[in-house]
């Protein structure tokens, strides 16, 4: 934010139509929260992709260092408990 | 009605046919790429709803006409917009003070036509309601934005609003044409919109400390055809060339 002429950068997220949460699609530049908003509707809902938007402040995103990624998400494939994909959901409970 | 109605449609369809056609000036250029994008989305929507009012003109007009031959092979005399959406774009400020003076117009007339005893015009006008409500909230935002922002936005938007407001009456003076109309219960009388518009623009206009001229002198022959601006001309050379170069053409 050194540059008072930028505006700040804000991340996005959309609610499908058919979604239930809220999924990043991108991001982009806007002097405030409304304008966000509005410039994300126009940059990524002209075609109905959604039915709710919610407007981040990039700067408020705190985020892992990728070159910690090995330590942090490697799944221990050989722990079979940690992997519930042996269960049954019934169509019913939708998406979980 | 006979003559009258078509004549209104020709009003509203051209309005948006040149607007939005000034706003895809900007294409490519606008000052931003987040601002390039919604300026270009409004002058599709615009273009979108000039297909319709166009469309039924040219069906109840009887001489089969398109919406694409009124908006290509009629000269400049022809066309029925009014002279604010002539005005060149100016700086991103003039083009979006333009918008917002037009826009608050747009809306409020929109809202009067969806009640039209005309089903077809009520129809189109509940469809282009919606953009136009979207369109009015952003170009007021951007007015509040750089009227109340910096001293060169704030000069620069009421150097914008000083050179506009004098095309913002000749929306408000009606005719014979809107007099049959409004008879007959399928437009409203212009004038009616005056003060509601009024009382928009005031609070629009103090939340971004401009000042609205005291002046109401209005210029006027752009909704009659009687005197286009200067400007007109320019934008059908480049808009229609290609139609009078290749008739017919399509792509």
């Amino acid at each position: 934010m050194a540059d008072q002429r930028e505006w700040p950068l804000w991340e996005i997220f959309i609610r499908g139509q058919h979604g239930a949460s809220h999924r990043h699609v991108g991001s982009l530049h806007a002097p405030d929260a409304e304008m966000a908003i509005k410039h994300a509707r126009d940059v990524y809902t002209r075609r109905k992709e959604g039915v709710s938007i919610w407007a981040v402040p990039s700067a408020q995103i705190a985020a892992s260092s990728p070159s910690k990624k090995g330590p942090m998400y490697d799944p221990a494939e050989d722990k079979t408990y940690r992997h519930p994909t042996f269960f049954d959901i019934p169509k019913d409970v939708g998406p979980m | 009605m006979q003559a009258e109605f078509p004549e209104f449609l020709l009003r509203m369809g051209d309005n948006t046919l040149v607007l939005g056609h000034r706003l895809s000036e900007w294409c490519g250029k606008g000052p931003v790429l987040e601002e390039d994008i919604a300026l270009a989305n409004t002058a599709l929507d615009l273009i979108g709803q000039t297909q319709m009012w166009l469309g039924l003109a040219g069906e109840v007009e009887g001489k089969g006409r398109s919406a694409d031959d009124l908006a290509m092979l009629r000269d400049a005399w022809d066309f029925r917009c009014c002279l604010l959406v002539q005005q060149p774009n100016g700086d991103f400020g003039q083009t979006i003070l333009r918008q917002y003076l037009f826009d608050q117009w747009h809306l409020l007339m929109l809202g009067a036509l969806a009640d039209s005893r005309d089903d077809r015009i009520a129809a189109i006008a509940a469809k282009a309601e919606k953009e136009v409500t979207y369109h009015t909230e952003r170009s007021a935002e951007l007015v509040v934005g750089l009227g109340d922002g910096t001293e060169e936005s704030r000069g620069r938007m009421q150097a914008a609003l000083d050179l506009l407001y004098p095309f913002v009456g000749e929306l408000f003076v009606g005719d014979a044409v809107d007099a049959a109309l409004a008879a007959e219960g399928v437009a409203p009388d212009p004038a009616q919109l005056r003060a509601p518009y009024d009382t928009a623009l005031t609070a629009t206009m103090s939340a971004a400390t401009l000042t609205v001229p005291d002046s109401r002198f209005a210029h006027r022959g752009g909704r009659d055809g009687s005197r286009h601006s200067e400007h007109l001309g320019h934008l059908l050379a480049q808009m229609q060339w290609l139609q009078r170069a290749y008739p017919g053409a399509t792509w």
